[in-house]
């Protein structure tokens, strides 16, 4: 894999303010830390979060300087909305053989006419070498009661496929220590998820 | 218990530069915080918020940053070890106390943590660059670039501090205070000092003539500090590749002839730049900002041919070396904004290219194909919004029904400028804290069109107050609508005096004399449209408080 010979992964997760990118970047960095490789990531915090437009980076392997990941540099793209997907296109390529790891979900924004589902997947083509789309909302939705965990499912799901180089472990053990006592259990049902949808 | 509180040496966790800054604080022994809410600083005063109990620190969220700033010197001046942290507007608030306070200098070690934020991620008013401070102020400023030199840079700063008896500025970024990454963890000293203002009004007490002397005696310790920023390791000969570039001694050999400057989030960007593509340069990387450590700037600059100064916004340091090199090296070409833009934040491919056309080194990546490619994408810009159930929502709605045509709306900092976003579009006017009153007064005084203006109650308190005794003062009508949810909302529902009922902000206004005065909760919305239309045709100044919690204070 190319990520092996750079020596590092790039990711950059995109969303929208409320649907928990916060959460987790901070499990994919402590499952970094827990496998012991160096890590940066970059958060933003403030207005974007009432809703707006979201975008994270993490960057891990060995001796990570930048905190953002570089235009047309990230190995995964973990989109939690449709639409958000064409922002990250800026930092995806083919050059990279970018993978994009698509939730099948679209929020609308009040008074626009957004890109349908096939004219998205049309220019992901021509930034990426793959896209994985999953209804990750809906079938966290169905199987654990709330689609609130859809990206805890997306996450764990990166690993379990080998997207991510870290070790589904690793990311249950995160879990355990990012989320708090009272959300344990539903997402430890959602990494479950995540196990029997990769079989 | 929090993991920041954890007391075991060497253990390495993840933490945000600010929650960095805020464990800086607690080896060194801080013994009182304060701030005044500003993204990206916000999480210092969050953090602090949560532990201070625990970590036996006294902790407040003071009115504004002037009085956050005031109360943490006079806390130094008792000799604790104090911090006060806000976000670079804060700092224009407080600097009428910052300029003096630098004259006199302090007792207890004092950190004074701005942060900046290029691109204007969680800002509205402007790209403000907090590095003009120094020339103002002469204040040093440290500038870390990731979160363990938060940590360790803020230790350092309130032993800086001590030593020289002077508050010490740490600068940080967005990328900078929102950058995560493993920290290796110390222990934490608990400050055991007992609070003591000795008298002494040879230090604090500035009056003509001392206070002459004392602008004497700052310019004479600011020389001092740089003879310590000279040595100190902050202030640091980097390289790319640092075995082609060490020889056996671990010294930097200049075989190559173009070198580079950077500090901060900057500096990571080079690093990165270097390793993408494979070239090893000497890079000096600066800790200081002021004072600058002019001879190694001289020597580094020295045996080059060209160098490329790496900075966010303003060319400050560009000019430096530009004065620096005139005696080191005349005939050195330098690199800075003629190669790199001086709006919106760097990033790292901008650093790449820059490189890349310095050195002739090729990128990888054709960076501005792919933009072109990527610009053809139809995107759909998606506005923040007000939260479902926000009670400005009411507010605006029953303002859009009342108002008539041709009404001009005030704005201010806070959740309610969202105003100016569709679908309620009703904002003419944004400036900064408080101005929405102070501005409104000024066009009511001299024109006869109908004005309706918004203020937060966080931003009442900041500074909302004496523009609104302007407007009675000089007599002028305009209608303000104090937005009481209860909480400063915007930078993440930190408290304020009018939240626990503390302070009941109709009794400020009416003690001020305002006749026409009304609370209104928002979801009354005929009660908010009636009053609206009443108070418009007043010959005086009228205010409505809305009064509402935000809902996110419940959770
Ligand atoms: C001088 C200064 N300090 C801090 C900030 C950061 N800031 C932006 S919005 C805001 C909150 C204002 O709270 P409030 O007026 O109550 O409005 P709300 O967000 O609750 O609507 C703050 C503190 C700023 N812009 N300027
Ligand atoms: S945070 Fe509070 S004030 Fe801000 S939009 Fe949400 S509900 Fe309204």
């Amino acid at each position: 894999m190319e990520h092996i010979t750079k020596n590092q992964f790039n990711i950059v997760i995109v969303g929208t303010g409320g649907q928990g990118l916060i959460t987790i970047l901070k499990i994919i960095s402590q499952a970094v830390l827990i496998e012991g490789k160096d890590i940066k990531t970059s958060e933003l915090h403030g207005l974007s979060q009432r809703g707006g437009s979201v975008e994270v980076h993490l960057r891990f392997g060995k001796e990570i300087f930048s905190p953002l990941v570089k235009q047309g540099s990230a190995d995964l793209v973990i989109a939690l909305e449709m639409q958000e997907t064409l922002k990250a296109c800026y930092y995806a390529s083919k050059q990279a053989k970018t993978i994009f790891l698509v939730n099948d979900f679209f929020i609308p924004i009040p008074g626009k006419k957004l890109l349908g589902k096939s004219a998205i997947l049309k220019n992901l083509e021509k930034f990426s070498q793959e896209t994985i789309l999953i209804p990750a909302s809906a079938l966290c939705k169905k199987q654990t009661g709330t689609p609130v965990t859809a990206g805890v499912f997306l996450i764990s799901l990166a690993c379990f496929k080998n997207l991510i180089p870290l070790s589904p472990d690793s990311i249950l053990q995160a879990i355990k220590k990012i989320v708090p006592e009272k959300y344990l259990e539903l997402n430890k049902k959602t990494w479950l998820l995540a196990k029997t949808k990769n079989l | 218990m929090e993991e920041i509180l954890e007391n075991k040496q060497g253990k390495e966790i993840m933490l945000l530069g600010n929650e960095a800054i805020v464990r800086g604080a607690l080896e060194a022994g801080v013994q009182f915080v304060s701030t005044y809410p500003g993204t990206p600083a916000s999480e210092i005063g969050n953090t602090f918020y949560k532990i201070a109990k625990k970590a036996g620190v006294v902790f407040e969220f003071s009115t504004n940053e002037k009085t956050a700033m005031e109360a943490a010197a006079g806390a130094s001046f008792c000799g604790l070890r104090t911090l006060v942290a806000m976000k670079n507007f804060g700092l224009n608030v407080a600097s009428d106390f910052l300029l003096p306070l630098v004259y006199t200098g302090i007792k207890g070690g004092m950190v004074i943590l701005i942060a900046d934020d290029p691109s204007c991620w969680s800002s509205a008013q402007s790209e403000e660059n907090t590095r003009g401070f120094a020339s103002l102020s002469h204040i040093p400023i440290l500038e870390p670039s990731f979160p363990q030199e938060c940590k360790d840079f803020t230790k350092f700063a309130f032993e800086l501090s001590e030593k020289f008896k002077i508050p010490i500025m740490i600068r940080e970024t967005t990328r900078v205070s929102h950058q995560s990454a493993p920290v290796v963890l110390e222990k934490i000293k608990k400050g055991k000092i007992k609070a003591k203002f000795v008298k002494n009004v040879h230090q604090f007490s500035t009056m003509p003539p001392r206070v002459l002397e004392m602008h004497q005696e700052l310019l004479e310790k600011i020389e001092k500090i740089r003879e310590f920023s000279e040595k100190s390791t902050l202030n640091k000969i980097k390289t790319g590749d640092p075995t082609s570039f060490m020889n056996k001694g671990g010294r930097v050999s200049f075989a190559s002839k173009v070198g580079i400057i950077a500090s901060g989030a900057s500096y990571l960007y080079v690093m990165e730049a270097l390793k993408e593509l494979n070239i090893s340069l000497p890079v000096l990387k600066l800790g200081f900002f002021h004072p600058l450590p002019n001879k190694k700037i001289q020597k580094f600059i020295g045996r080059l041919k060209k160098v490329l100064i790496v900075e966010e916004l303003d060319p400050y340091l560009e000019r430096e070396i530009e004065i620096l090199a005139r005696k080191a090296n005349s005939s050195i070409e330098i690199f800075g904004k003629n190669v790199l833009p001086e709006v919106g934040e760097l990033k790292p491919e901008y650093v790449i290219s820059a490189i890349s056309e310095i050195t002739g080194k090729k990128v990888n990546l054709n960076f501005q194909k792919h933009i072109q490619k990527f610009k053809k994408i139809k995107l759909a810009k998606r506005h923040p919004n007000l939260c479902p159930g926000c009670p400005y929502w009411f507010v605006f709605s029953a303002v859009k029904k009342a108002a008539p045509k041709g009404t001009i709306f005030g704005g201010g900092i806070g959740c309610y400028m969202l105003a100016g976003f569709p679908p309620h579009n009703i904002q003419d006017y944004l400036y900064c804290m408080g101005s929405s009153i102070g501005i409104a007064h000024g066009i009511k005084r001299i024109s006869k069109q109908k004005l309706i203006t918004f203020i937060g109650d966080s931003s009442f308190f900041h500074s909302g107050i004496p523009a609104l005794i302007n407007t009675i003062f000089n007599k002028s009508n305009p209608l303000i609508i104090i937005m009481n949810n209860s909480t400063t909302a915007m930078t993440g529902q930190q408290p304020h005096p009018g939240g626990a009922d503390t302070i009941k902000i109709e009794n400020i206004v009416s003690a001020c004399g305002v006749k026409s005065l009304k609370v209104i909760d928002p979801i009354n919305t005929k009660e908010m449209e009636k009053t609206i239309k009443e108070f418009l045709n007043k010959k005086e100044v009228s205010v409505i408080i809305a009064r509402r919690p935000c809902v996110r204070l419940k959770t």
